[in-house]
Parts: structure tokens; C-alpha cells; sequence
């Protein structure tokens, strides 16, 4: 089923959670809202599934406006970051609480219910847990029963609100391949917020990048890790280094340095600020050279296939950090030590025109 | 008051720290303040509880079981005992559905007048019961401002058993609200919200999901409730009026028996009384117990 929201819009109190969004999600894709906490994307989730009121705009299921449904006339399915599971329950009527809450004249029999029971059980490869109660279950357990908890009513779409964020790294990684495994079979309109990009990234069919209650890009993971269209988008998925600078004629003025931008639709004299994936650095070591920006070499790390090379800038009165990574070999033809004075220079820079004064350290901790 | 302690997990948990902090030779106190403390304790245990409580059973039986059982069979005693039974068993209901509404209102919706609704729900802890009984005589009696209506339609409030009823009400409001308020808040919404989206209706969620979860709450709360319920002392008796065999609940009958020197009657009627907080005890405890296997079941979920 397809999912649009028009012109969502939600304040709490003096917050605005959300600033006049529009999505299209369409049927049988599985999307990620990604952004930092406070984005506006659990609350966007909420508002789908009618658990949350928005202020402002529509919710359309299947070409419907669903703004005055109630959520349990939805049919919308829901997992929630702490499962929610009902603690007094076993694990078998947890799963059947939705077939046994209908209504008489919908409700399937005991028997058919045990056996829809029976069969999520298998399909989330927990049949021998149908007689535990959720204090028993570990949180990967737990979360997959919430899932076939939710998936015992036949919903229309899967809304999924940070479903792996309460668990460790190990089970989490397996539990999103197992989750993009699962939609690959039943191919069930899905939405999971999340904000690690590693995980939407890796799951999801496509990527919507959200800050500050409104949406910075929507995309397959290829294109918006590959060609970031704001910003927020570049610092926030992966590490990136920052500098902040001017545009010259073909160049860039970071600080007293120069380096050379490819970006020619810059208008000279505007502040900008620029951005250089790890590996999208080089190291010169001579620092008499004419472009490169200056730089200190803190701290080396030479294991892997590259070497990491960490290194501090000091720019009006600011220590910046950065992070290169260069081939192993380079870095011993290098022959690079801490301590030692070296100039960045850029193969590829991300160029963006600042219109408005940004605080860098977000971007800083955002992005590293 | 013995309504303001909760049942809940921090008061349970607060027990295995003690032991830690014991086994441990680092922090382990020396023998003497231990014990010094310890006897402290027990002896004021003693000395202001244990030795009243055992007075009330001696002197209840100090004329020998005849005359204890005579005093209780009497008519006028059992008649107290009846009203204090009517009493509770209107009260204790109402602040049962009183309680519950207030709790959901409060820990799962948001609305204006909030905190206003908690602090109000402490009135009854807060004022003296003699203001409380002394308000309804203001509204109820005949000089009173519903005075006139009420007997212009033969009603009797104050000095009749509806008056007696409405002071109990008004003491034991908050017994079962102020228990489930921090438990419910402490459980959040996400349970419910789970049973709406699976198609619940409001009712199903309540009994299906809520209930279960706040029982061993509930019930800790009705059972201090009725303690209350039969024990008030001050309220009922200013709208008792105080008519022998009509209106006179168990406390007021132990002291117009006190005033007219019949200790032995006295401590008779006390002693059911007595028995009355035993038992509450005792079930206190037993719901203490099973809610601190809850609460360590939940711990462990949340470690996990």
C-alpha cells in the first residue's frame, strides 16, 4: 500500500518537530527516515500511524485520507524501539492478541489462530519460544516477536521506529539483514526510522535524510551517499573533513592557505564551506609547496588496508580536526611521523556556498 | 501517613545494596554501631508499638472470653460493626473506580490542569478530618447550605448513615490514586499504544493490557484504603451525631464504651479493630513480596 504525507506539519509547545513535509512513499518499498535525534523523524512515524496528531496536513493511505481514521482501523503495523510487549503475556498470546481483540464477526477461531501463531513463530525462527514471557526473551528475541506481533494482523504497511536501537552492534547488524531478508519475501510497504546511517544505508530501498523537522534529500543509498545535495546530507553520512573558507578565482582561501576549487560556479568572494571524504585527502610533505592547507600530523594508525592518519588544524583561535586515509604504502614512502608538519591536499572537495552562519561543530560531531 | 509509601521497584531494589554494603569487609560498619542502632530501633519498636498493640488483646481479655464475647455480640456493637462494614464497602468501590480514572488520566494523557488534579488528589491527606466532616455538616446540615432543600425532601445526610459514608469517601480518596499514579507513569504508554495498533477498543486495552499491569498496585491500595476506611475516627464522628446503635461506627462505639468506663467492652470492639490492622499487615506484606518478584523480573528484563 502507498503511503503520502502533504504538508505535515507539528510543533510541541515552542519546537517545531516538524516543518511542512511532504513524502511519497510507494508501495512495497522499504524506506529509511534517517537523521539525528530531535529531526522530527519518530514523530513524522507517529503521525502515520495515527498514534501521534500533526497540526497541519494529510496522511494518505492508498489514496485515502487517513487524517480521521483511528490508528486501530489503520490496519498499520508497528514495532517499537523497547518492543512494548505485554509483559504478562506469553509469547504465543502476545502474537495472538491482535486476532483475539476483533470483533466477533471477524475473528478467526482458536484454531486458526494457533496456527497463524505457529507460522510467524517459524517465520521469525522462534517456534520453540511460543510458551515464554518477554522477561525471558533476550532484546533481539524480543524485537522479533514484536515483529511477527505485528505482522499477525496483516497490516497494510510496517512502521518500525528505531527497531534495532536498543540492541548491541553484533545482534543489531544481524538483525537488519534478517529484516531486509524478510521484506524481500512478503514485500510489505515499510518504513524504519533510525539514526544510524550504517543500518539505513545497508537495509533500506531508499533513504530519506531529515534535520530539523524538514527533509534534506530523498534517495537511493547510492545517490545520497554519493552526491550529498545539502550540507547536512555530506556531514552526516560518514566521516568528512570541514574547512571553512572563501572562494577565489579557481581556488579556495582556507585560512592563509590556498587550495584549488573544481567547483566553478562559486562566485568569487563568497564564504563557503567545503568538504573532503578521508580518503579524498592527500598528504604533501613538503610544506613549502603553494596550495595544501597546514596542518599537524597527531596521531597515526597503520593497520588495515589503509592507514589513518589524524591530524590537527589551528584556525582562528580553533583547533579543527581531521582524518585522512591513505594507502598503506603511501604512508611509508611517506614516511610520516607525530608531530610532523604536512599539507592536506584535497583530489575532490565538496564545495557549498554558506548563506547562512552554521555551526560547525555540529556538522563536526555529526559527521565523525 | 501510611498511604504516602509506594510500592514500587526502587523501594525493592533498595534492599540487595544493604546486603552488598554489608558482605563488603570496605564498608561493613563496626559490630557496636550495627547493633547500637539496630537495638535502638527495636526498642522503640517495642516500647510504642508492640506494647499498646498487646494491651489492646490483654485488657480485651482480661474479664475472660464470656465477657469478651458478650461485648462484641451486644447490640450496639454489633450494629457499629455493621455500619463501619456499610461504610466500607460503599467507599472502598468508589475510590476503587475513583483511583483507577484519576491514575489513567494523569500518567497517560497530558492536559492542562494536571498537577492541579495530583494536589487536589491530596486534599484529604493534607487537611484535618474534623475540617472534612465539619464541611459536610456546613453543606449538609440544617443550618447548612443544602439544608433547607434537603428536608423540604425528607433527606437526612448529616447525623444518618449517607453523611457517615461521604466522610469516609472523602478521607480514603487518595489511598488507591496516589498508589497507582507513579506505577502507571513508570510504565509509560507504549504497552497501550502496541494493543490500539494491533485493533484494540479502549475497553480491551484496559482489561487485557493496563489491569494485569497494575494489579499487585491495586490491590496494595485497596487494602490500605480499607484499613482507613474502618479506622476514621475524626470525620465520622463529626457527622455521626453520635446515636447509640444508628449511627456509631466501630471507633466511635470503642469511645463512648472508653467514656463510660467499660475498658473490657472497649478493648473488646478495639481488638477486632486491632485484628483488623493485623491482617491488613500481613496482606501488605504478602503484596509487597509478590511485587517485588514482579519488579525483579522486570529488572532483569531491563538488564538485558
Amino acid at each position: 500500500m502507498s503511503i503520502q504525507v502533504q504538508n505535515i506539519r507539528k510543533q510541541f509547545g515552542n519546537f517545531v518537530a516538524l516543518d511542512d513535509v511532504s513524502l511519497d512513499f510507494p508501495t512495497g518499498e522499504l524506506v529509511a527516515l534517517l537523521g539525528p535525534s530531535g529531526c522530527g523523524k519518530t514523530t513524522l512515524l507517529r503521525i502515520i500511524a495515527g498514534l501521534e496528531h500533526a497540526d497541519q496536513g494529510n496522511v494518505i493511505l492508498e489514496g485515502q485520507d487517513a487524517s480521521g481514521t483511528h490508528v486501530r482501523d489503520r490496519q498499520v503495523g508497528f514495532v517499537f524501539q523497547h518492543y512494548a510487549l505485554f509483559r504478562h503475556m506469553s509469547v504465543f498470546d502476545n502474537i495472538a492478541f491482535g486476532l483475539r481483540v476483533k470483533p466477533r464477526s471477524k475473528r478467526p477461531s482458536e484454531e486458526i489462530i494457533r496456527k497463524k501463531v505457529t507460522d510467524l513463530l517459524k517465520l521469525v525462527q522462534l517456534d520453540w519460544l511460543a510458551d515464554r514471557f518477554p522477561a525471558q526473551l533476550s532484546g533481539g528475541q524480543r524485537q522479533r516477536i514484536a515483529l511477527a506481533r505485528a505482522l499477525a494482523v496483516e497490516p497494510r504497511v510496517l512502521l518500525l521506529d528505531e527497531p534495532f536501537g536498543a540492541l548491541d552492534a553484533k545482534v543489531r547488524k544481524e538483525l537488519r539483514r534478517w529484516l531486509r531478508k524478510l521484506h524481500d519475501e512478503l514485500h510489505i510497504t515499510s518504513i524504519f526510522v533510525t539514526h544510524d546511517q550504517e543500518e539505513a544505508l545497508e537495509v533500506s530501498d531508499r533513504v530519506v535524510l531529515m534535520n530539523h523537522g524538514s527533509v534534506e534529500q530523498i534517495g537511493t543509498p547510492e545517490e545520497v551517499w554519493n552526491a550529498p545535495k545539502t550540507p547536512f546530507v555530506y556531514s552526516f553520512l560518514g566521516s568528512v573533513n570541514l574547512f571553512h573558507g572563501r572562494a577565489g578565482q579557481g581556488e579556495l582561501e582556507v585560512g592563509e592557505q590556498r587550495v584549488n576549487n573544481p567547483d566553478d560556479a562559486i562566485r568569487p568572494g563568497a564564504e563557503v564551506i567545503a568538504f573532503a571524504r578521508p580518503h579524498e585527502l592527500d598528504i604533501d610533505t613538503n610544506i613549502q609547496a603553494s596550495h595544501g592547507i597546514l596542518a599537524t600530523i597527531s596521531r597515526i594508525q597503520a593497520f588495515g588496508i589503509t592507514a589513518k592518519v589524524e591530524l590537527e588544524r589551528e584556525d582562528a583561535q580553533q583547533i579543527h580536526h581531521h582524518e585522512v586515509e591513505i594507502p598503506l604504502d603511501r604512508l611509508i614512502a611517506l614516511q610520516l611521523k607525530g608531530g610532523q608538519a604536512v599539507r592536506l591536499v584535497p583530489s575532490r572537495l565538496k564545495v557549498f556556498e554558506q548563506t547562512k552562519p552554521v555551526a560547525a561543530d555540529h556538522y563536526i560531531a555529526a559527521g565523525i | 501517613m501510611s498511604g504516602a509509601t509506594s510500592l514500587n521497584a526502587a523501594q525493592v531494589a533498595s534492599l540487595s545494596p544493604a546486603r552488598h554494603y554489608e558482605d563488603n569487609p570496605a564498608t561493613r560498619d563496626r559490630p557496636w554501631v550495627k547493633w547500637s542502632i539496630l537495638g535502638i530501633s527495636l526498642a522503640f519498636f517495642a516500647g510504642f508499638l508492640l506494647l499498646p498493640l498487646a494491651t489492646v488483646f490483654v485488657e480485651a481479655f482480661k474479664k475472660g472470653w464470656d465477657v469478651y464475647l458478650a461485648a462484641i455480640t451486644e447490640d450496639d456493637a454489633l450494629a457499629s460493626i455493621k455500619l463501619t462494614l456499610i461504610a466500607a464497602v460503599i467507599a472502598v468501590p468508589l475510590n476503587l473506580v475513583f483511583g483507577v480514572a484519576a491514575a489513567w488520566a494523569i500518567a497517560k494523557f497530558e492536559f492542562r490542569a494536571k498537577q492541579f488534579l495530583i494536589t487536589l488528589i491530596d486534599l484529604p491527606f493534607s487537611v484535618s478530618p474534623v475540617v472534612a466532616g465539619l464541611v459536610y455538616v456546613l453543606l449538609f446540615g440544617a443550618q447548612g447550605l443544602l439544608g433547607p432543600w434537603l428536608d423540604a425532601h425528607d433527606l437526612k445526610i448529616v447525623f444518618a448513615v449517607p453523611g457517615i459514608v461521604l466522610a469516609t469517601v472523602f478521607v480514603t480518596f487518595p489511598f488507591v490514586a496516589r498508589e497507582l499514579i507513579p506505577l502507571m507513569q513508570a510504565q509509560g504508554k507504549e504497552e497501550e499504544e502496541a494493543a490500539i495498533v494491533l485493533g484494540a477498543n479502549g475497553w480491551q486495552t484496559f482489561w487485557h493490557v493496563t489491569l494485569p499491569n497494575i494489579k499487585w498496585g491495586l490491590i496494595y491500595g485497596v487494602v490500605l484504603c480499607n484499613a482507613r476506611a474502618m479506622g476514621e475516627f475524626g470525620a465520622v464522628s463529626v457527622v455521626s451525631g453520635h446515636i447509640r446503635g444508628i449511627t456509631n461506627t466501630m471507633p466511635l462505639q470503642i469511645e463512648i464504651l472508653y467514656n463510660e468506663y467499660q475498658f473490657a467492652a472497649a478493648f473488646a470492639v478495639a481488638s477486632l479493630l486491632a485484628l483488623l490492622a493485623l491482617v491488613t499487615l500481613v496482606l501488605k506484606t504478602l503484596i509487597e513480596w509478590r511485587a517485588a518478584l514482579n519488579a525483579r523480573d522486570h529488572q532483569q528484563e531491563s538488564a538485558s
